[in-house]
């Protein structure tokens, strides 16, 4: 059991400011298993990036990194994202 | 669908310090006045930043404590020795102070009144704070809803919020502490790490189908959800927030 894991939660503040809108309750497919979650039930964990994986499956759904005033967002992991607009 | 989009980027506000409380030993809570506030939800939370001298930034989650009030905004932030950020805030702030934060964030560790009840909020140490403002929240409607908050300390002295829950308890809300540390000599309560078994006790069981709030260190959350879905709750009514390694 990793003491540092984090849930989807803890990176609301930072998906916000990247898609201006409220994440946590958006609903993303695992493309590996195909389980939906919302993305406020997602594991987190922070290292030189941020890695938000599947809880059911643990495939690595979404990948982050920040660097200065850029930010590079991976999605390799998600099938598709529901979005309340 | 509970959710409801909140459209907007996020911007760093200005929070000026009001007050400053003693909770515990190593706990305070912190009063803020937040003339830009658009008002939150209980359960959510805000981005802190504090900004060195040289451009240092550090930057902090906590959720807020305090239910729904206006441009007031309180945070209860519990003091770790070798924190970069709760240190400051627990030990420096006084009455007038400023600070940059950003928020309400996060929509999904959310209740509202309309939701109701049964509800079964598990809180380790200060994870107690998000779940204060959903029960402070219900007060101030007037919500009879089952509520039953099952909130793991240290030891008494520990225990955050001590007086406000007991005045509070009735109506319909039961608190229970479990004391994992040094119980008082004389303590006939639970005085062991959440288990399987004390929340089979405590309730609502699973027929019940009761919405469930867990928070705390990240092992604490570990034990506990894993516990509740082991008794028969649906994972996707027990909703978690593990705030990392720190010990309840």
């Amino acid at each position: 059991m990793d003491a540092l894991m984090l849930d989807g939660n803890a990176v609301a503040g930072l998906l916000q400011e990247v898609f201006a809108v409220e994440m946590t309750t958006a609903i993303e497919t695992c493309n590996a298993c195909g389980v939906t979650n919302e993305v406020g039930a997602l594991h987190v964990f922070r290292g030189a990036g941020i890695v938000m994986r599947c809880p059911h499956c643990d495939n690595a759904l979404v990948t982050i990194a920040e660097g200065g005033a850029r930010m590079w967002i991976g999605f390799a992991g998600v099938r598709t994202l529901q979005v309340t607009v | 669908m509970e959710g409801t989009a909140v459209l907007g980027r996020l911007s760093w506000q200005v929070a000026e310090v009001i007050d400053v409380v003693e909770e515990t030993p190593r706990v305070k809570t912190i009063r803020f006045e937040i003339p830009s506030w658009a008002g939150h939800r209980a359960g959510q939370h805000v981005d802190v930043r504090l900004t060195a001298e040289d451009g240092y930034q550090a930057q902090r989650s906590y959720s807020i404590a305090s239910p729904p009030d206006g441009t007031r905004v309180e945070l209860t932030v519990e003091r770790l020795e070798d924190g970069e950020v709760s240190p400051y805030l627990t030990d420096e702030l006084r009455p007038g102070d400023q600070i940059e934060l950003r928020g309400p964030v996060g929509g999904y560790f959310v209740w509202e009144p309309p939701q109701g009840g049964p509800l079964l909020l598990v809180a380790g140490g200060s994870g107690v704070a998000p779940l204060m403002a959903m029960i402070r929240l219900r007060a101030a409607v007037g919500s009879d809803a089952d509520t039953r908050l099952l909130f793991s300390s240290r030891s008494w002295e520990d225990v955050i919020y001590r007086d406000e829950l007991e005045r509070l308890e009735g109506g319909g809300l039961r608190v229970v502490h479990t004391l994992t540390r040094s119980p008082p000599a004389d303590w006939t309560g639970y005085a062991r790490r959440v288990d399987a078994e004390i929340l089979a006790e405590v309730g609502p069981g699973p027929t019940e189908r009761p919405r469930v709030y867990v928070c705390g260190p990240t092992l604490f959350v570990e034990a506990v959800a894993q516990a509740l879905v082991q008794l028969g709750h649906e994972p996707h009514m027990v909703k978690t927030e593990r705030f990392g390694p720190t010990g309840g």
